[in-house]
């Protein structure tokens, strides 16, 4: 029925970015459906004249301006849709590094295991730290990083399984190489 | 309009008239000499005229006799433009001279869904050309969905240099650029508002253009500037600002820039929070900012806004206020149900409530027991799809309206719904003046029994005695339209989409409701024969809008014949070689003093010109059609000599 054109002034087709793949796919089929046979019963009760456009249920996702919200609030939320999707169970930590005037703050959520980390803290705090080993830590490197976990004792970072950093570690700190050795994992 | 050059019955034309005793008080005394007609209405100009404040009132004033229109025109200060094409912007000068503040309103509500295509109109400028000649000492200026350019800004800046109050809502065109020239040009401005608008980035600094000296500002409002600003600036502005009540951020300010503003700004009655979030780097060693204390410290605090990344955690902060609030906006806010709870207990005044539905019934139910002032009320939808899982449905509804029964004005987005719920809310909630219920799959039915919701939208008309603007939903058929055609006496403004089965149902609304004033359709099958049940009324409203239904050309130009008052303008969607279709897509009309508009959107307008399928070079038919890449636009006026 509406194949409108959508009239943006970036001329975007958000419009038709919109994600089908939302639970529910199966219930917009069903909601096409029924919604041709009330169209049909319509027309045999009240003799309209329901031409072939009208009955052929368009696309949901192409119809313009529908529902009724304003671009603004649509783009808006979006945005934070986005942002949350990608830190759905978002963690963020401080960290600090002795030494360094500022705080960060970073969510441990965004990095998939411990190396992607460690280049990350690397990288912003502009330190090395190694690798990390079981027997030794990282020892060697001028830079350790240590997390304070939920019973609020600091732990190297690398000593448990990266699942369950994740979800035990409340802040993170820097700390130099020398200060580390004593947090070393048996 | 009266060509009555005298007053009716005082004085009469000669010198002594026993009618005179009416002015003068009394009738014995034969030294007394009557007042001529002309002193009668200085006396009437001074001492009614000027408490006449309601444009309606002065309307009827000016329609008495010819020397009450003059003065009439001669005291209006405010001026209020419902549809800036109604009328020209010299008509209104030339009649109306001493105006202190102006609104005017453009483009039809459904431009905000895209319906209309850029550049379709609303221009500022010509209003401003005209206003710049005729009313330099303008103090207050209020335009919704305009199209206003930095230029405009900056033009208007200059021709008006007392200007107190700019509020623009659903305005585009211009961009940080022109708010730059507004801080610094208008330096007596109190009130600098702007809403729902679409301003661009230019990267000016515009909050440095504020003058040094302490400001006269009171409502500074700029939370839909999607651009970041100059926080130490605005910190200076805050703090130069002593009369400021009311401050509404932008997202880019956060949570602990905020707490900076609120120490400074204790006396704020009205706050629209920024992000409500933290920004990455906090400084080392620093505490996180006692918020709490913040809004503790604002005692005057009754409306709250804002919030637009929030992290919920942070809301606790607000519950000092909670108490004296009457207006809570958190329809930026995505809450659940839990996070909610804690905060909307304690708002035991509030009148006025804007959420998103991510609160689900649950949080509604919340809101009904702890808002038993509630007047108006708005529930978002996080998701804005047909197919969306829906966290709020009738229960809520029936909820609110058990709980809130004071209410006068629903919004309400959901996906599901039933007629019970709205027949319940019908009968709790007497007072309601707007119900806007939308359902957001087309045509879904009450989702527990089948039926089309009829019952209940007849229901809303037929009990709430006071509604005047209604907005409909879901699966809908004629019946429901026979209902609002019989009891909608009072209805002004309706919105219908995707409802009704014939003819019939336009011809309920436009033969039963005799207040309408815009009626927005879309895609809905009324046709020709509906559209001409409606021509005794359409010199009474101020608008029509139909879209994909089934207007075909010919009726609109015979609309367009039969009331020449009417100014119709047509888009029509360009097709492929191969579909062809009867209906325009859109149709746009309204009663104008002065005829079509010349500024209709062009890319390349045609040199030949159709009308009536044939083609018309007669000078009395004054039209024109535009056409651009996707569409064409035509606007006509009959061919009858004026």
């Amino acid at each position: 029925m509406e194949k409108g054109v959508a009239y943006d002034n970036d001329m975007n087709l958000k419009a038709t970015e919109l994600r089908l793949g939302l639970p529910g796919t199966d219930e917009s089929q069903k909601e096409c459906s029924s919604f041709v046979k009330s169209n049909k019963r319509s027309s045999e009760e009240m003799d309209s004249s329901c031409n072939e456009e009208e009955c052929a249920p368009a696309p949901k996702a192409l119809v313009v301006g529908w529902p009724p919200v304003r671009s603004y609030r649509k783009n808006v939320l979006q945005q934070q849709q986005k942002k949350s999707d990608s830190d759905v169970s978002g963690m963020y930590v401080k960290v600090s590094m002795d030494g360094a005037p500022y705080l960060r703050k970073i969510d441990i959520k965004v990095y998939k295991n411990y190396p992607d980390l460690l280049i990350a803290l690397e990288n912003m705090f502009k330190c090395s730290m190694g690798v990390y080993s079981e027997r030794e830590g990282y020892n060697g490197s001028e830079y350790a990083p240590t997390y304070e976990d939920k019973d609020g004792d600091w732990m190297l970072v690398g000593d448990v399984p990266w699942d369950m950093f994740v979800t035990s570690c409340k802040r993170l700190r820097i700390m130099k190489g020398s200060e580390a050795k004593g947090l070393g994992c048996q | 309009m009266s060509e009555d050059e005298e007053l009716p019955d005082l004085g009469g034309g000669s010198t002594r008239s026993s009618n005179s005793t009416a002015v003068s008080g009394g009738g014995g005394d034969h030294n007394y000499v009557s007042p001529s007609p002309d002193q009668v209405l200085e006396n009437v100009l001074e001492n009614v005229l000027c408490f006449l404040t309601s444009r309606r009132d002065r309307n009827a004033a000016s329609l008495v006799c010819k020397s009450w229109y003059r003065a009439e025109a001669l005291t209006r200060s405010e001026l209020f433009i419902g549809n800036c094409y109604s009328v020209s912007p010299r008509r209104v000068t030339n009649r109306f001279r001493l105006v202190k503040a102006i609104a005017i309103k453009g483009k039809p509500r459904f431009s905000d869904f895209s319906l209309l295509p850029p550049d379709w109109g609303a221009h500022f400028g010509p209003w401003l050309s005209a206003m710049s000649r005729s009313y330099r000492a303008l103090e207050k200026l209020y335009l919704k969905r305009m199209s206003v350019t930095d230029d405009d800004l900056s033009f208007a800046a200059q021709s008006f240099p007392i200007l107190k109050e700019l509020v623009m809502v659903c305005c585009e065109g211009f961009g940080t650029g022109g708010l730059a020239i507004v801080a610094s040009g208008c330096r007596e401005i109190r009130v600098l508002e702007l809403m729902d608008s679409d301003v661009g980035d230019d990267e000016a600094d515009w909050i440095s253009c504020f003058p040094d000296n302490v400001t006269c500002l009171e409502s500074f409002v700029f939370d839909c500037v999607e651009a970041p600003i100059n926080f130490e600036a605005l910190e200076r502005l805050v703090a130069r600002s002593p009369s400021l009540k009311k401050l509404r951020l932008n997202c880019y300010i956060s949570i602990g820039q905020l707490y900076r503003l609120m120490i400074r700004a204790p006396q704020l009655t009205h706050l629209g929070t920024g992000s409500f979030s933290p920004l990455e780097i906090v400084a080392q060693g620093e505490q996180e900012l006692n918020y709490f204390s913040a809004f503790a410290a604002c005692k005057s605090l009754i409306c709250l806004s804002g919030f637009r990344e929030i992290i919920p955690d942070y809301l606790s902060a607000i519950y000092p206020v909670c108490g004296n609030l009457t207006s809570l906006n958190l329809s930026y806010a995505n809450i659940n149900a839990e996070q909610l709870k804690p905060v909307i207990c304690l708002c035991h005044k509030l009148q006025t409530f804007w959420v998103l539905d991510s609160v689900s019934d649950e949080g509604l139910q919340a809101v009904s027991a702890a808002c038993k002032d509630l007047r108006e009320l708005r529930v978002f939808p996080v998701q804005a799809l047909e197919d969306a899982e829906g966290p709020v449905s009738e229960v809520g509804l029936l909820a609110i309206s058990e709980g809130c029964r004071k209410l006068q004005s629903i919004l309400y987005f959901c996906q599901r719904m039933t007629n019970a719920a709205v027949v319940a809310m019908s009968k709790n909630c007497l007072d309601l003046v707007v119900f806007r219920l939308c359902i957001m799959g087309r045509h879904r039915p009450d989702h527990i029994t089948g039926e089309p919701m009829d019952e209940g939208f007849g229901a809303i008309v037929k009990n709430c005695k006071k509604l005047t603007r209604l907005a409909v939903s879901g699966l809908l058929t004629d019946r429901a339209f026979s209902y609002i055609g019989q009891y909608g006496k009072l209805l002004r403004t309706l919105s219908v989409a995707f409802a009704g089965n014939t003819d019939l149902g336009l011809k309920y609304l436009l033969e039963g409701c005799p207040k309408l004033q815009k009626l927005e359709i879309r895609d809905s099958p009324f046709g020709d024969s509906a559209l001409f049940a409606g021509l005794h009324h359409y010199y009474n409203m101020r608008f029509l809008w139909m879209s994909s239904c089934k207007v075909t050309r010919q009726g609109c130009e015979e609309i367009a014949r039969q009331l020449p008052g009417l100014v119709v303008e047509v888009i029509t969607r360009d097709r492929e070689e191969n579909e062809t279709s009867e209906y325009v897509d859109t149709l746009y009309m309204y009663r104008s003093l002065d005829g079509p508009r010349a500024d209709a959107p062009r890319l390349m307008v045609r040199p030949s010109l159709m009308i009536c399928g044939k083609h018309c070079t007669s000078t009395e038919c004054r039209f024109s059609i535009a056409r651009s890449l996707d569409f064409t636009l035509s606007v006509w006026v009959p061919c009858i000599s004026r």
